[in-house]
């Protein structure tokens, strides 16, 4: 009793600063327990961004985050005009149209058909198989990639000679590198994609297929006017989300199924980062590279976010 | 008997349209099924089959003799035990670290009684959009002098603000009143913790547990960037070493322990390690399934 009067009263004289000391006081338990996390964050996602500083630096390696002789916008500029700026680019943004283009609707429609099958044991066999394909690693997927297609002796070649066509090697034609990589990335993740549609699907009111079935409404018609709409904005959430990550494509799997043959086509930003600031230790320069590149992600997510807001009221934040 | 036959009459007053949908949805279901499934049985096939055989590119489904060989050349020769043992170890150890951290993040920020959960929550959840990048954090690394150390794999993902943000979630829709009872009773935030809500949430627990033990087992792109110690690295390192720099030192240990005449059968050690790689996950999975669409489902929910 008398610890409430008193708080009370040192609510109503303190300043907002030693309000929160109090709160600290109180709540120290709780702040012990999130300190790791908080330094967890701090030290390996706040620093390297204090870190992006060397962008605008001519960074020595060995000296500290703000030693170098400061350049201005010197490497952004190196960038933007540099040989491979459209072609990084446009092979960032075309990579990633493609992958929404053949890639987003998959699990829609893998979601839509399986929800159609009535027999269980058959449904769950088909979820159980088709989510598998995801927990294999990145280095397994491009093993198999690289196996596959192998023009001695990758099955796809064996067959392709066995109906008769010349054997191609897929891995080293520019032309070939984002079909394989789109098809490969459907196979990964079109199963575990459809979850979340599934997951909405299962949401849907009974009522309303019954009501439509004494009317005489067909399955098709079922589907096109009952659980098409009723996925709606999950379909458009995701589909902003996708939009906003035009420009951002991980490096893991295309570091491991390039070569420069292919270049031309699979070149993208992150890679090139990771040659030129990694394997060329041109520090500054990748870290500008990345920087654009980040800023220019954030920015569309910012974007897609804005357009989410406006036209499913669902955000992100 | 008599179910089975009345269902089946049942299905032949069905209109025409509706069978016809059910044939194309359940053929489109069955190449779902085959092209996943054919991969599988094809490396798996190929590794267990007479090395004859996958010279002559006879296998396309099923096995074509039987022969271990290849297995036993890789567990042999290949230092493939070495890079197992260092994955069981990230795997666990990482899996147990950031479980445990991401636990009590996400049970102090689902708090009411966290005053300052909101600008935390913000403070993570930034993270998320944006990041330092590539270079910024190997600098990063190698100044706080855990380069080609364990600690290299372990700590700059500890933990993921998704992850985090799921834990939470599920934290939130716990019955806060049995918190509150707790507190007003006068329990220490560690007891209730450990007493009240982490006997609650065992299933939040196994589903953290399985991302963070697959992504650790499955990630190879911070060990070839911060361990070039071979005698950490884990075991898909070594696999990038066999399955896509052919020419490296790994795979020409394993190689050149064949002879001559069979030295043709290399394919044949790619699939046995892609077997032996993804044979843990292909046991474990099935029974562990749920507890990743859970964490689906806890995640969609947020959005």
């Amino acid at each position: 009793m008398t610890t409430g009067t008193s708080s009370t009263v040192l609510k109503k004289n303190s300043s907002k600063g030693s309000r929160f000391l109090k709160g600290f006081k109180k709540e120290y338990e709780l702040w012990l327990l999130i300190l790791p996390v908080i330094a967890y964050f701090i030290i390996f996602c706040y620093i390297p961004m204090y870190g992006l500083v060397i962008a605008f630096q001519d960074y020595m390696p060995g000296k500290g985050f703000l030693d170098g002789p400061w350049v201005g916008l010197k490497h952004f500029q190196a960038f933007v005009e540099g040989l491979y700026f459209h072609r990084l680019v446009r092979n960032t943004v075309l990579l990633n149209a493609y992958l929404l283009l053949w890639g987003f609707p998959f699990p829609i429609i893998f979601a839509l058909l399986l929800n159609e099958v009535k027999v269980i044991w058959f449904k769950k066999a088909v979820q159980t198989i088709s989510y598998l394909p995801y927990f294999i690693s990145t280095v397994v997927i491009c093993g198999l990639i690289k196996s596959f297609l192998s023009p001695a002796n990758g099955i796809v070649n064996v067959l392709r000679e066995s109906i008769g066509l010349q054997s191609i090697n897929f891995l080293s034609k520019a032309k070939y590198f984002r079909t394989v990589y789109v098809i490969t990335d459907i196979w990964v993740f079109m199963g575990w994609n459809s979850i979340i549609y599934l997951a909405a699907i299962s949401g849907i009111n009974q009522e309303l297929y019954e009501a439509a079935r004494i009317d005489g409404a067909s399955r098709i018609q079922c589907g096109w006017y009952i659980t098409l709409p009723s996925i709606k904005q999950t379909v458009i959430l995701l589909l902003i989300m996708n939009i906003g990550s035009l420009m951002s494509m991980s490096a893991e799997k295309i570091l491991l199924i390039y070569s420069p043959l292919t270049y031309e086509t699979a070149d993208v930003i992150s890679t090139y980062v990771y040659r030129s600031g990694l394997l060329n230790a041109q520090y500054s320069f990748a870290s500008a590279t990345g920087l654009f590149n980040s800023v220019i992600n954030f920015l569309l997510l910012v974007l897609a976010n804005w357009l989410s807001k406006k036209y499913t009221e669902v955000s992100l934040w | 008997m008599v179910k089975f036959s009345s269902k089946v009459a049942k299905y032949a007053k069905k209109p025409l349209s509706d069978k016809l949908l059910d044939l194309f949805i359940y053929l489109s279901m069955l190449v779902v099924l085959v092209c996943t499934l054919f991969v599988f049985m094809y490396v798996i096939s190929c590794s267990v089959s007479d090395p004859e055989a996958v010279i002559r590119k006879d296998i396309y489904f099923f096995p074509k003799g039987f022969s271990l060989n290849a297995y036993t050349h890789l567990f042999r020769y290949g230092d493939i035990l070495k890079y197992y043992r260092n994955s069981i170890f990230y795997t666990v150890t990482g899996c147990i670290l950031s479980t445990v951290f991401t636990i009590c993040g996400a049970y102090v920020l689902s708090s009411p009684a966290f005053s300052c959960r909101r600008i935390i929550m913000l403070f993570i959840t930034f993270t998320m959009y944006f990041s330092g990048g590539l270079v910024p954090t190997f600098l990063l690394v190698s100044k706080l002098g855990i380069y080609n150390t364990v600690w290299a794999l372990l700590l700059p993902g500890l933990i993921s603000p998704f992850n985090l943000i799921v834990a939470r979630t599920f934290f939130h829709n716990l019955p806060q009143s049995l918190f509150e009872s707790a507190r007003l009773d006068g329990a220490s935030e560690f007891r209730i913790l450990l007493r009240i809500a982490i006997p609650l949430s065992g299933a939040i627990i196994a589903v953290l547990g399985l991302y963070y033990a697959v992504a650790q087992w499955n990630s190879y792109f911070s060990a070839m960037i911060y361990l070039p110690n071979k005698d950490l690295q884990p075991l898909q390192v070594y696999l990038v070493n066999i399955l896509i720099t052919e020419s490296s030192t790994a795979n020409k240990s394993v190689a050149s322990s064949l002879t001559r005449a069979n030295s043709l059968t290399s394919i044949q050690l790619k699939y046995c390690a892609i077997v032996v790689t993804i044979l843990p996950i292909i046991c474990v999975y099935p029974f562990v399934q749920k507890y990743f669409v859970k964490g689906v489902m806890i995640g969609a929910l947020k959005d």
